[in-house]
Formats: structure tokens, C-alpha cells, sequence
């Protein structure tokens, strides 16, 4: 084994960082803010993926198939304004029902992540279906002889920097931004302010949603995509804010290099199965020290 | 404990006694194949009582049992296998041509039967005491238990010369002897099954009516409480979450012979949740709710699965949110409130009926 092969499975794993840093940062701030996790959270990235799959489909049959690199760009903020949307209609048929009930909240959930799942089967059918990646980020960058570095996945580097520091700007330098985290500190006390906590509760949930869109037309370029998409990332996510701690940005970016990066090394060292196995004893040691997670907000409660 | 109580516990265990020979008798009328279904369903029961009695009185939601009844499952099939074949047939597949020493043991029965139990007891032990000691709690644990679940499937498969991968143990025919396609060892099965879930039943009644059972319901409503108290809430909740997966195994043991295979997707993420569901149908911290919901459940998914395989999926969703939402006590809280409401409502009809036909006046009932 090169030193190529190990840097080329941690930039691999830097790209899987990507997804579930995007992925894990609609979670942990959803779980911060409203104490529900979303199990069907990966359906919004799923749906995001096959945002990418249908406006591929719909220009190369208006415009020939030489439109699917402007398509995959439109693609983008529409997967975000897609899943968003549908998080917004969630939160209001759904999750303002479960504030602060963690258990109900991850059994309903997970019954709307099955829900959407065999809808997406009824729809486009059982199978995975392939998205063609855009012509220009075809082929990659040779760093040094042996170890390649794919455009698509520096492509979806570049997209979740773009995106961590958009949420970064919101979060922290405007008004909302400070008003949801607001929230997340204290939520009676903010509601004495005269925020209205609920508004703000939706938007948060649609935001986070909108992420797990993005998340899914980056994962379009990796490879295939199917109902079970979400699934397929929505664990290791779940480990993401585990791993990092809820309520802070910077918990959430750590926990995704290390879940992300460690994941495809570990399974370099032995074989995959037991690379997974490796990781996971890793994470309950780890939590034995800071049962927390790497970064959580300081709080005087006992809980 | 006084008397009023014990009479109570000998009135709930008549009812017990006689559930438990309605089950016994059911041989009798319903079909082979009904009954081997019917039976598949008790075992999902045993499993379901270990689950009420960790999420349901000690507030612990654990999305990870589908591993203890595979853990079980696999005890029980490796056995089974060893008794059909001398080298498992997918070991030979993927070229081994020695039984690897682990597999061993599994020719015996007096070493199988125990570890059907007792290997399930231990990953939970060894899963579960850093965790809890960590005070990892409510959702974080749900989620680390269901990456377990998550975990054992991928390496179950990707060990296929030692777990036979994605198919499992299969082609499993024969059980002490006798032939799992008899229709008489199936009913034997069955009544072993009926046994069983009725001594887990105790089991757990008799838990929950103990000092143990107090504490495992004050871990649930005031874990901090309890702390300030002395106890130490670390070591019950281990205890509850080892005899729970140890529920599961025995379970998953019983499980393997009526069905004849047992493959890593039985042990998977979804029938995990779908373990907690049937719970949460039944009502949760009702040990007759746990059974009921397991039953009821798994019924309406063989209903579905023979007429509407399609629709499965949006029922088994729409179940987990209306339930959630609607009824949240389940099947047998909503029961209860009934009964108090109806109560509520015939008390107060007789009431009103009273003060109308001793009115002053004396003018008799208008009704007939």
C-alpha cells in the first residue's frame, strides 16, 4: 500500500466528509433547536438527488444531452428550495407536534422516512437510477503520479465550503440567524424577547431540510442513485452530531472530517466490514471522555 | 403487601392462566400454516416484552434489538446447520475446508440452548455498560444502538465464510431429529414458543412488581432524582437492557426453527424500529399491550403482505405516525381511557336519571 492509495482514500473520505457535514448540519441544528432528530432526514437528500435525476432528464429531452452540465447547476439551489419546501410542509403537518418528545419524534419520523421512500419506489421505480455527471467536471487534477483528484469531488468540496459559510454568515451575522440561536439557548426566554419561536422553528427545520437537498445533488455525482440513497449516509450523519455535539457549527464540521475521513481509512487498514466495527468502538471510547460530544454549548443544566 | 393487592395479582394471573391455554388449544382450529405464522408472532411477542420493559417503564429506547434476536437466531441456526451438514454449505462456497474453531462448540445443544441467552446478555453488557456509564442517554443512545444494529448486518455479510453473508444460514431442516416440515414438530414448536413467551411473561410481571421495577420507572420520570436518592442508575439500566436483549435471543432462538433461516435482514435497522413499534402500538408500559401490539402488528403485515405487498410500507409509516400523534398511550392505554371514559359517561346518565324519577312531584319516566 502507497502512500498515493492512502492519500487518494482520504481525499475520497474528504468528499464523504462533505455529504455528511451537510447532512449532519440540518440535523444537529434541528435537534438543537426543537429536540426532535428527523429520521427522515435522509429522504431530503434523496429527494435532492433526484431533483438532479428529473431536471437531467427533462433538458436532455428539451435541449439534447448536451445540457446536463448547465442542468446539474440549476439543479442545485433547486434541490435546496425543493427539500426545504417539503421540510417546511413536515415541520407544519408534522414535527411541531413532537417539540421535545425525542422518542415520538424519531418513530414518526422514521414512519414518514418509509413513507417517502415507497413513494420514491412508486415513482421512479425500484431501481437506482444513474445521473450523468456534468462534461466539465469530468477527468481531475494529477497532484503526483499515481493520485488523481477527481474534479467532482473537489466540485463537491468547493460546494460545501460555499455552503458552511453561508450558514456560517446566517447563523452568526444576521438577524434570523441570531434569533435561532437564540432559540436554541434559551426558548421561554426568547419568546419573552418577542421572538416568535415558532416561526423561527420552521424556518430552521426548512433550512436544515434545504441542506440535506444540497447534500443529495452532490451525492448524485457520485454514483447512482435510489430510494435507498438516504439511507445509505443517514447513520453515519446520525454519528456526525453523536460524534460532535449538538447546538455548535464547529462540533458538527469536526465530527464529519472525522466520521468521514476515518471511515475509508479504517476500511483501507482491514477490510470494510470491520473498518465500520473499528470506528464504532472508536466513538463509544471517545464519548467515555466527553460523553457530549467534541464541542457542545456550556450549560448548568444537569441534562 | 396487603390483601387487596394480592387478591388483584391472583385476579390478573387467572386471566393470565387462561389466556395462555387459549394459545395452548390453538392447534386445534387454526391450519399448519396459520399456526406457524401464529407462532412466528409469539416469538416477535417475547421480544416485544423485552422492549416494553426497557423503553416502556426504564424510558429507554433502544433501536438496536433486531441484533440480540439475530444474535439468537444465529446461535440457534449455526446448530441447527451443524446438525444437518458436518461443514455448512457456505463455508465450503467461499473455500474453507476446516470448521473454524468458533463454530465448535455449536454441535452441542447443552452449550447452544444457554447461549441463545447468554451471548445476546453479553454484547448488551459490553455495549451497554460504557454507555450508560458515559450517561449517554434518550436519543444518542437510540441512535449509537441502531448504528450497532447497522454495524453487525454489514459485518455479518462481509464475513460470509463464517456467517454465510447476505443469505444467512439457510436450508434448515432438522431440529434434535425431527423434521422442521412435520406439521407435528411445528406444533411442538409452537407450544415450546407458547411456554416460553408465558414465562417471559412472568418474568417481566414479576420484575415490574418489585423494588427493581420502582426503580427502573423512577429512572424513566426523574433519572436526576434518583441520583440525589443514592442509587446508582448506571448499573439498573445495564441490568434492564442485558435481560431485555437476553429476551430478544431466546426470542430470535425460537424463531429460527419455525421459519428455517435466519439472514442478517432480520437482525437490520428496520425490523429494529419495527421491534419498538409494536410496542409503542401495544402501549407502552403494559406488558398484555406489548404482546397484543406484537401480535396485532405482525398480523396486519401478513395481511398486507399476501393482498396489498405494495402498500406495506405506507401502512407500517402511517402506523407509526398516527400512532405517535393519536394514541400515544397505544392499543391498550386508549382501551383504559375508554373505560374510564364510558364509566364517566354511564355514571352520570344514571345520575341524571336518578334526580329525574325522584323529582317532587312524582310524574313517572317519560321513557319506557
Amino acid at each position: 500500500m502507497g502512500i498515493e492509495t492512502l492519500l487518494s482514500q482520504v481525499f475520497n473520505g474528504l468528499s464523504l466528509s462533505s455529504v455528511l457535514l451537510l447532512v449532519g448540519l440540518g440535523l444537529s441544528i434541528t435537534f438543537g433547536i426543537m429536540g426532535v432528530i428527523n429520521f427522515a432526514h435522509g429522504e431530503f437528500l434523496m429527494v435532492g438527488a433526484y431533483v438532479v435525476y428529473v431536471l437531467q432528464t427533462l433538458f436532455s429531452k428539451l435541449y439534447g444531452h448536451g445540457a446536463s452540465g448547465v442542468s446539474f447547476l440549476i439543479s442545485i439551489p433547486l434541490s435546496f428550495f425543493v427539500a426545504a419546501f417539503l421540510g417546511f410542509l413536515l415541520e407544519k403537518v408534522l414535527i411541531r407536534f413532537l417539540y421535545g418528545r425525542p422518542y415520538e419524534g424519531i418513530l414518526a419520523t422514521w414512519g414518514c422516512s418509509l413513507i417517502f421512500q415507497q413513494m420514491a419506489r412508486n415513482i421512479f421505480g425500484a431501481n437506482n437510477v444513474d445521473v450523468a455527471s456534468p462534461k466539465w467536471l469530468a477527468g481531475g487534477v494529477e497532484v503526483m503520479p499515481g493520485l488523481q483528484l477527481p474534479y467532482n469531488r473537489l466540485f463537491i468540496l468547493a460546494l460545501t465550503t460555499i455552503c458552511v459559510m453561508g450558514i456560517y454568515f446566517y447563523l452568526y451575522r444576521t438577524a434570523q440567524g441570531r434569533r435561532m440561536r437564540a432559540v436554541m439557548q434559551n426558548r421561554d426566554m426568547s419568546a419573552c424577547l418577542g421572538i416568535r419561536t415558532r416561526k423561527v422553528d420552521t424556518y430552521t427545520f426548512a433550512l436544515g431540510s434545504g441542506l440535506a437537498g444540497v447534500a443529495g445533488s452532490a451525492v448524485s455525482l457520485l454514483g447512482s442513485i435510489g430510494p435507498s440513497t438516504g439511507q445509505n449516509y443517514i447513520i453515519d450523519a446520525f454519528m456526525v452530531v453523536v460524534l460532535g455535539g449538538t447546538g455548535r457549527l464547529a462540533g458538527t464540521i469536526a465530527g464529519a472530517l472525522v466520521m468521514g475521513v476515518l471511515n475509508p481509512v479504517f476500511e483501507l487498514i482491514s477490510t470494510s466490514s470491520m473498518g465500520k466495527v473499528i470506528l464504532f468502538i472508536l466513538v463509544i471510547l471517545f464519548l467515555q471522555g466527553k460523553p457530549q460530544g467534541l464541542f457542545s454549548l456550556k450549560t448548568r443544566a444537569l441534562d | 403487601m396487603d390483601t387487596k393487592t394480592d387478591k388483584s395479582a391472583i385476579f390478573k394471573l387467572k386471566w393470565f392462566a387462561l389466556v395462555m391455554l387459549l394459545l395452548a388449544l390453538a392447534p386445534f382450529f387454526l391450519s399448519d400454516f396459520r399456526l406457524n405464522l401464529f407462532g412466528k408472532f409469539l416469538t416477535f411477542a417475547i421480544v416485544a416484552l423485552g422492549i416494553d420493559l426497557i423503553w416502556g417503564y426504564a424510558g429507554i429506547l433502544s433501536l438496536g434489538h433486531g441484533l440480540f434476536f439475530g444474535l439468537g437466531g444465529y446461535c440457534m441456526g449455526a446448530y441447527l446447520k451443524l446438525q444437518a451438514e458436518e461443514l455448512p454449505d457456505f463455508m465450503g462456497w467461499s473455500g474453507l475446508a476446516e470448521l473454524p474453531w468458533f463454530w465448535k462448540p455449536f454441535h452441542h445443544s447443552w452449550f447452544v440452548l444457554p447461549m441463545t441467552i447468554l451471548i445476546p446478555i453479553l454484547f448488551a453488557l459490553l455495549i451497554g455498560f460504557p454507555t450508560f456509564r458515559a450517561r449517554i442517554k434518550g436519543v444518542y443512545f437510540s441512535i449509537l444502538t441502531q448504528a450497532l444494529a447497522l454495524i453487525f448486518v454489514t459485518l455479518f455479510i462481509g464475513q460470509q465464510p463464517y456467517t454465510g453473508g447476505t443469505n444467512g444460514i439457510t436450508n434448515l431442516q432438522h431440529i434434535f431429529g425431527f423434521s422442521l416440515a412435520e406439521p407435528a414438530t411445528m406444533r411442538g414448536l409452537y407450544v415450546i414458543t407458547v411456554l416460553m413467551l408465558g414465562m417471559a411473561y412472568l418474568l417481566c410481571h414479576w420484575l415490574t412488581h418489585t423494588q427493581l421495577g420502582k426503580v427502573l420507572v423512577a429512572i424513566r420520570d426523574g433519572e436526576n432524582r434518583l441520583r440525589f436518592l443514592g442509587y446508582n442508575p448506571t448499573l439498573f439500566k445495564v441490568l434492564v437492557f442485558a435481560i431485555s436483549a437476553g429476551l430478544a435471543g431466546l426470542a430470535g432462538a425460537l424463531f429460527v426453527p419455525q421459519v428455517g433461516i435466519i439472514s442478517p435482514s432480520m437482525m437490520g435497522i428496520l425490523p429494529s424500529v419495527e421491534m419498538a413499534i409494536w410496542v409503542a402500538v401495544g402501549g407502552r408500559t403494559t406488558l398484555k399491550g406489548a404482546v397484543i401490539g406484537a401480535i396485532l402488528v405482525n398480523a396486519a403485515k401478513s395481511y398486507f403482505s399476501e393482498n396489498f405487498p405494495e402498500l406495506w410500507l405506507y401502512f407500517l409509516g402511517v402506523l407509526f405516525i398516527s400512532f405517535v400523534l393519536l394514541f400515544p398511550q397505544g392499543i391498550m392505554g386508549f382501551l383504559q381511557k375508554g373505560r374510564f371514559e364510558w364509566a364517566t359517561i354511564i355514571l352520570r346518565w344514571r345520575e341524571k336519571r336518578f334526580a329525574k324519577s325522584s323529582s317532587p312531584n312524582g310524574l313517572p319516566h317519560k321513557c319506557h
